[in-house]
C-alpha cells in the first residue's frame, strides 16, 4: 500500500494509473455496450488514452501515429461504416453471456500473455537495435525503419495498397448508377420543362 | 517507479477484455471493435518492452501492427458492406447457411 502511494504521487505513476483505469473502463464499455455509437465513442477515447501510454514510454512517434492512424483514419472508417447500418437503435444479439465465456476468455488470454512474456524475463536478453542517446525518438525510428526494416516497410506499403483496392472494389459494387448522374438528369428534365413553358 | 510488469499486467487485462468481447459478440461490427481492443493491448506491451529494454524493435513491430490493423479495417468493412447488401444483416447467427 505504501509502495502504491509512493508510485501514485510521482507524475509518471499518476498518469499510468489514471490512463490504465480509464482505458480498462472504456474498453469494457466497448465490449459490453449494446449501442454501436457508445461502443465506438468508447473505443476512440480509449485509443486516445493508449497514445498517452506511448508518450509516457518515450515512444513519441508511435503515439502520434496511433493518434493519426487509429483515432483519425480507422475510427473515421468505422463511423462511415456505421452510417450504412442503423446505429441509433440498440442492436439485438443473443450474446452468450455465460460465465464460461469470461472464464475461457480470461484463461486463454492469460496463457497467451504468459507464453509471449516468459522469454522477456530471460536474463541474457540484449537490445537488437538500441536507442541512441541524445537523438530524438522520431529520428531514431526513421533510421532503423529505413535501414533495418526497409523490406518489411515496403511490403507493408504494398499490403496497404492491396487493402485499399480491395476496399474500393468490395464497397464500390453496384455504384455504377451513381447518385450524382441521376441528379443531373433531373436537373436537365427541369431545364427542359422550363424551356417548354417558355 | 512504474516497472515493466505494471504495463504487461495492464496489457494482459485489456487483451482479455478484447478476447471476452470476441467470444461473446454476435454482431460483426462489434466483433471488429473487440479485435481492435486486442491489437491495442498488444501495442502497449510492445512499447513497454521497447522502453524498458532500450530497444527499438518493439516500436517497429507496433508500427507494423498498426499498418495491419488499418488494412484489416479497410478490407473487413468492405466485406461487411457486401454482406449487408446481400443479407440485410451483419449478425453472425444469420450467416449460418449450412444445416447440421
Amino acid at each position: 500500500m505504501e509502495n502504491f502511494l509512493a508510485q501514485i504521487t510521482t507524475i509518471e505513476g499518476f498518469a499510468f494509473y489514471l490512463f490504465s483505469a480509464l482505458t480498462i473502463v472504456l474498453f469494457w464499455i466497448t465490449v459490453m455496450s449494446k449501442n454501436v455509437l457508445y461502443a465506438m465513442t468508447a473505443l476512440a477515447s480509449g485509443m486516445v488514452l493508449i497514445s498517452g501510454f506511448f508518450f509516457i514510454l518515450g515512444a513519441d512517434f508511435l503515439g502520434v501515429v496511433q493518434l493519426i492512424v487509429y483515432v483519425g483514419a480507422v475510427m473515421a472508417l468505422y463511423s462511415f461504416a456505421m452510417m450504412f447500418f442503423d446505429a441509433t437503435r440498440n442492436i439485438k444479439e443473443n450474446n452468450t453471456n455465460s460465465a464460461i465465456v469470461f472464464v475461457l476468455g480470461g484463461l486463454s488470454a492469460l496463457a497467451l500473455v504468459l507464453i509471449f512474456a516468459a522469454p522477456i524475463h530471460n536474463e541474457s536478453i540484449q537490445a537488437l537495435y538500441p536507442m541512441h542517446e541524445g537523438v530524438g525518438n522520431a529520428q531514431d525510428v526513421g533510421i532503423i525503419l529505413f535501414t533495418k526494416y526497409l523490406i518489411p516497410f515496403e511490403v507493408a506499403a504494398v499490403m496497404l495498397l492491396v487493402a485499399m483496392i480491395a476496399g474500393i472494389i468490395l464497397a464500390g459494387k453496384k455504384m455504377d448508377n451513381s447518385l450524382t448522374e441521376s441528379m443531373d438528369e433531373d436537373v436537365e428534365d427541369e431545364i427542359m420543362k422550363r424551356k417548354d413553358l417558355k | 517507479m512504474i516497472g515493466l510488469t505494471h504495463y504487461l499486467i495492464v496489457s494482459a487485462i485489456l487483451f482479455s477484455i478484447g478476447l471476452v468481447g470476441v467470444l461473446r459478440r454476435r454482431n460483426l461490427l462489434m466483433l471488429f471493435f473487440a479485435t481492435e481492443v486486442m491489437l491495442n493491448a498488444v501495442n502497449i506491451a510492445f512499447a513497454a518492452i521497447s522502453h524498458y529494454y532500450n530497444d527499438l524493435t518493439g516500436q517497429m513491430f507496433a508500427f507494423f501492427v498498426i499498418a495491419i490493423a488499418a488494412s484489416e479495417v479497410a478490407v473487413g468493412l468492405g466485406i461487411l458492406i457486401v454482406l449487408y447488401k446481400k443479407n440485410g444483416s451483419i449478425d453472425l447467427d444469420d450467416l449460418v447457411s449450412m444445416k447440421g
